[in-house]
């Protein structure tokens, strides 16, 4: 898997939990989850479980702590893939 | 910890606290009642001479017995924790309802967890009445944590 293929079903992952005014084509690399694209707490947990599925990696807690923007998220999956 | 421990670290008290016993708790889910006196205020304005529990009250019963009472266990077994600093909010609720609950009934909520992952705590629920009819059944979510700081 290239790097823009993790960063599209990434993507695909966050479209679920998106508010309805918060369209898919405004998401970037810099979008915070929270304080950008609305996404609340609980939802968070949730695109990291869907993560978990799609990518069959396992993250902790101290990632979710670190995964505040897209960019961040990709490089956690990054990581997770390496080490795997 | 027993179950009495559990609901004196209930942060809810009357008029709005909707657990009374707990039947059993497990780290897969949990089984309590709740009496619903007719001298609940509500009942005064739902409906006008016409008492019936509302709906919302029904699933707020479900979410303390349901998640909270098994999220304060959970959370107390994966570590020492002063739960006076327990956080919580519910985060969705999706509930059917089948019948209406009367003053004076007695309900039996049983919940299952789904998962309980970064804080986030889902759980399928079920309430019965004392003719072990259901009542209701949904899935609960909600955030418990707690607050480390101070």
């Amino acid at each position: 898997m290239t790097k823009e293929q993790r960063y599209e079903k990434l993507k695909e992952i966050i479209k679920i939990y998106l508010p309805e005014d918060v369209l898919i084509k405004d998401v970037n690399l810099d979008s915070h989850f929270i304080n950008e694209l609305n996404i609340n707490s609980a939802n968070l947990v949730d695109i990291i479980l869907d993560v978990e599925d799609v990518f069959g990696i396992t993250l902790e807690n101290e990632d979710m702590d670190k995964m505040q923007t897209v960019q961040d998220a990709l490089m956690i999956i990054d990581k997770k893939l390496a080490a795997s | 910890m027993n179950y009495k421990d559990i609901l004196s670290k209930l942060p809810y008290t009357r008029p709005f606290l909707f657990v009374d016993t707990l039947l059993h708790l497990d780290e897969e889910g949990v089984k309590g009642q709740f009496t619903f006196l007719d001298t609940c205020d509500f009942y005064k304005g739902h409906f006008k001479g016409n008492p019936i529990t509302p709906g919302v009250i029904l699933t707020e019963c479900c979410a303390q017995i349901g998640m909270v009472c098994l999220g304060i266990y959970l959370l107390d077994k994966t570590g020492t924790i002063a739960t006076d600093r327990l956080k919580l909010g519910m985060s969705s609720a999706q509930m059917e309802f089948f019948l209406p609950v009367y003053p004076n009934e007695t309900v039996t909520v049983s919940s299952k967890k789904e998962y309980f992952r970064f804080n986030k705590l889902k759980c399928a629920v079920k309430m019965h009445n004392e003719k072990g009819k259901l009542i209701c059944k949904g899935t609960l979510s909600g955030m418990l944590k707690i607050d480390s700081d101070g």
